[in-house]
């Protein structure tokens, strides 16, 4: 369980990205932090891992204080995806994925036959181990991030805008490669984006941010869909210029689905889900 | 101090010889360089070569230069068209890698947008890409500059009037001060032309010091 | 041209290839002064470089600190350290060891401050500590650029120890300024052709390690 109690971050130069913030995360939940640049969401991910430390408030992890936990130690136990891999390029894929358990001194044969198997794991060939990351597609190198974010085993995962820099048609299939990796993982997840549509596709709660870091809403992506809290959100998921207002109308015997300037957006099947 | 104060004729005179033998190698390292580096700009492998070149031309020493020169000019080796040849072979070895770059630096896009307002090539050159490519070179032509002063000592040895006479003339009659002036001097002279190019690219180039922010 | 024919003549007498003041004695003290001078440097630059990289702090002081040396005539140096220090070696390592400070600091500050940002981050969101990321991240992916700081101190150097003859040490100036005294140009000439040919031997072989040592998978910039 993550809990943010009160926490604001201002810099030394006066700019403050967080004003007062709390949210409880629980164990092996998905929570997506979502708002544009400006609305503290990677500061206030940051905090878990102590990357940035708070001004005023704290975070708790499983009801510790992160503030009295080694940093070091603390990022050991955490796994973190950031947009561009941050891979090591000196490094080959296998080397960068078990970065971590070499520093924990884990032996070089144990910790090459786990990077491999969890590039495996991540949907990657285990060959693809002995490259360099400069060898490897940009969704490529982002499944290495994360097959290296889990190497330690950690129960939390922390993603900052882990699909941002990938082209559209590789982040659906990356996305969809997460949700089956959590459904058998079951890790405390807390993924930030900007994109709305990503952020009710991870999420099982999500968080919708302001500048600042204050909440705008919060809930499961039904709930937000089906009840905005106000003007703000609704713009920010798209139903205000009704994208998200669909209606049903048959054409050459079909119920097609169109959004609310009756531009077609798809087609209603009975009981199909997938 | 009172060295120097007896003396104050004959360290304007080496002074003077000095700056005789520092302008002309940095004027011309900067002009000559321009054109060489436009031409090797429009063939890679003149580039890459010349590049190649100058980097090694920089790691010979000076002394040897002054002394092999005269070889080739036909003039003694006290002399100081010998010296100013040297160093503006020195300041070419700095300054077309430098120019290249400040050139290749000016947006493709630009050159395209003048050419298709109709600029004719030279005017392009010397209205537009020049201009650009300004606070870069003058950035280039700075260096030219320092080094040049300083190396310019070293004719001193040879018996080359300059401020490097000073340290000769100091150190075998053992007057500290006397090297002191030199080193001072010296050092004030490079510091000064730096501050003088620095200034002259500003006006001449005012818009390059609102950049800063954004660019690079 | 005939006193360059002179000047390999000079060369290629045997009598100059041996003894206390033969070639192969003059280039061995020419390269043990460049190695003293460049190891202290540094010794003093890297360690004061790579921390200035790794922190950004003290930046400013850096740059300023390399554009003033270069201002400082190396010639005016030796023969003021040799004044104060009288004959001997401290004066002219003196010399060479702060005229090859300034490549040293700057090679070693750039090369840190060339490595990707987010690259850094990366490693210290994985939980390196910081003298990991320094000797792990920083330091081999930095390195050609280290290196490149200590070509332009070692090309420095063997200049400057070629200078320091003047004031009554070894290496190969010795030649061109007992040349100078006799007006023996040929073999002033042979003592030059011998100094260009050893800065640029080891110009080209610090280049070539530059090469080898590039991190594989990184792509050179």
């Amino acid at each position: 369980m993550i809990r943010f109690d009160h926490v604001g971050k201002t810099y030394p130069g006066g700019t403050t990205a967080v004003e007062d913030f709390s949210l409880t995360i629980d164990s092996h939940a998905s929570v997506v932090l979502v708002g544009t640049s400006g609305s503290g969401k990677t500061t206030l991910m940051r905090m878990v891992n102590r990357m940035v430390d708070p001004t005023s408030g704290r975070v708790l992890i499983d009801d510790e204080d992160v503030a009295g936990v080694d940093p070091v130690k603390l990022r050991r136990s955490i796994g973190y995806v950031m947009q561009a891999s941050g891979l090591l390029p000196h490094r080959t894929v296998a080397e960068n994925v078990a970065t971590v358990p070499l520093l924990e001194g884990v032996s070089r044969r144990r910790s090459r036959s786990r990077a491999l198997a969890l590039l495996e794991m991540v949907g990657l060939d285990h060959r693809l181990g002995d490259r360099y990351p400069s060898q490897l597609s940009g969704g490529q190198q982002q499944r290495v991030g994360v097959a290296r974010a889990l190497a330690s085993d950690p129960n939390i995962l922390l993603m900052d805008e882990p699909f941002g820099a990938v082209d559209p048609i590789v982040r659906a299939e990356l996305q969809k490669e997460l949700l089956r990796l959590q459904s058998e993982l079951g890790k405390t997840i807390l993924f930030v984006t900007h994109d709305i549509d990503e952020a009710f596709l991870i999420g099982e709660q999500v968080v919708i941010l302001r500048p600042g870091g204050e909440i705008a809403q919060q809930g499961t992506p039904a709930e937000i869909l089906a009840d905005p809290a106000d003007d703000f959100v609704e713009s920010f998921v798209g139903s205000g210029v009704g994208k998200r207002a669909l209606h049903v109308d048959e054409v050459s015997g079909q119920q097609v689905v169109l959004d609310a300037g009756d531009r077609p957006v798809g087609v209603l099947r009975e009981g199909s889900r997938s | 101090m009172s060295w120097v104060l007896a003396n104050l004729p004959l360290l304007a005179e080496r002074l003077l010889a000095h700056l005789g033998q520092s302008i002309p190698p940095i004027v011309l390292a900067f002009v000559l360089a321009i054109p060489i580096a436009k031409l090797a700009n429009a063939r890679g492998w003149l580039r890459g070569g010349l590049t190649a070149g100058a980097g090694l031309l920089y790691a010979v020493p000076s002394l040897p230069l002054f002394i092999v020169l005269p070889i080739i000019l036909g003039t003694g080796i006290r002399s100081t068209v010998n010296i100013i040849v040297a160093l503006t072979i020195y300041g070419l070895a700095l300054m077309v890698p430098s120019a290249s770059e400040a050139l290749r630096a000016v947006s493709r896009d630009t050159l395209q947008s003048a050419t298709a307002q109709g600029y004719a090539p030279l005017a392009r050159f010397l209205r537009v890409e020049l201009p650009l490519a300004g606070p870069a070179l003058v950035a280039g032509l700075r260096v030219v500059a320092v080094s040049t002063v300083s190396l310019v000592t070293v004719g001193g040895v040879l018996g080359v009037p300059s401020l490097g006479m000073l340290f000769i003339d100091g150190f075998q009659r053992s007057i500290t001060a006397e090297i002191l002036a030199g080193i001072v001097l010296t050092a004030a002279l490079a510091i000064a032309l730096d501050l003088l190019i620095m200034l002259g690219g500003r006006l001449a180039l005012p818009w390059s010091r609102v950049r800063g922010e954004g660019v690079r | 041209m005939s006193q360059l024919l002179e000047a390999f003549s000079w060369l290629a007498d045997p009598t100059r290839w041996s003894g206390t003041d033969g070639i192969p004695t003059r280039l061995l003290e020419h390269l043990w002064y460049t190695a003293l001078g460049v190891v202290v440097a540094a010794v003093i630059a890297v360690p004061i470089g790579l921390l200035v990289g790794h922190t950004g702090r003290g930046r400013g002081l850096v740059v300023a600190l390399s554009g003033a040396a270069r201002a400082l005539p190396t010639l005016g140096l030796i023969t003021l350290f040799g004044l104060w220090l009288g004959i001997g070696l401290k004066a002219p390592i003196l010399a060479f060891v702060v005229l090859a400070i300034p490549s040293l600091l700057a090679g070693a500050y750039s090369a840190v401050e060339s490595v990707d940002p987010r690259t850094v981050d990366a490693a210290r969101a994985q939980g390196m500590t910081e003298w990991q990321i320094l000797s792990r991240v920083e330091v081999p992916l930095g390195l050609p650029l280290l290196i490149s700081g200590f070509r332009l101190a070692i090309v420095q150097v063997v200049a400057t120890v070629m200078l320091a003859s003047y004031i009554g040490n070894g290496g190969l100036g010795r030649f061109i300024f007992l040349g100078l005294q006799l007006q023996d140009y040929p073999q002033m000439l042979a003592g030059s052709i011998l100094v260009v040919a050893l800065a640029l031997v080891l110009d080209v072989a610090l280049r070539v390690l530059e090469r080898l040592l590039a991190p594989r998978g990184a792509a050179r910039g």
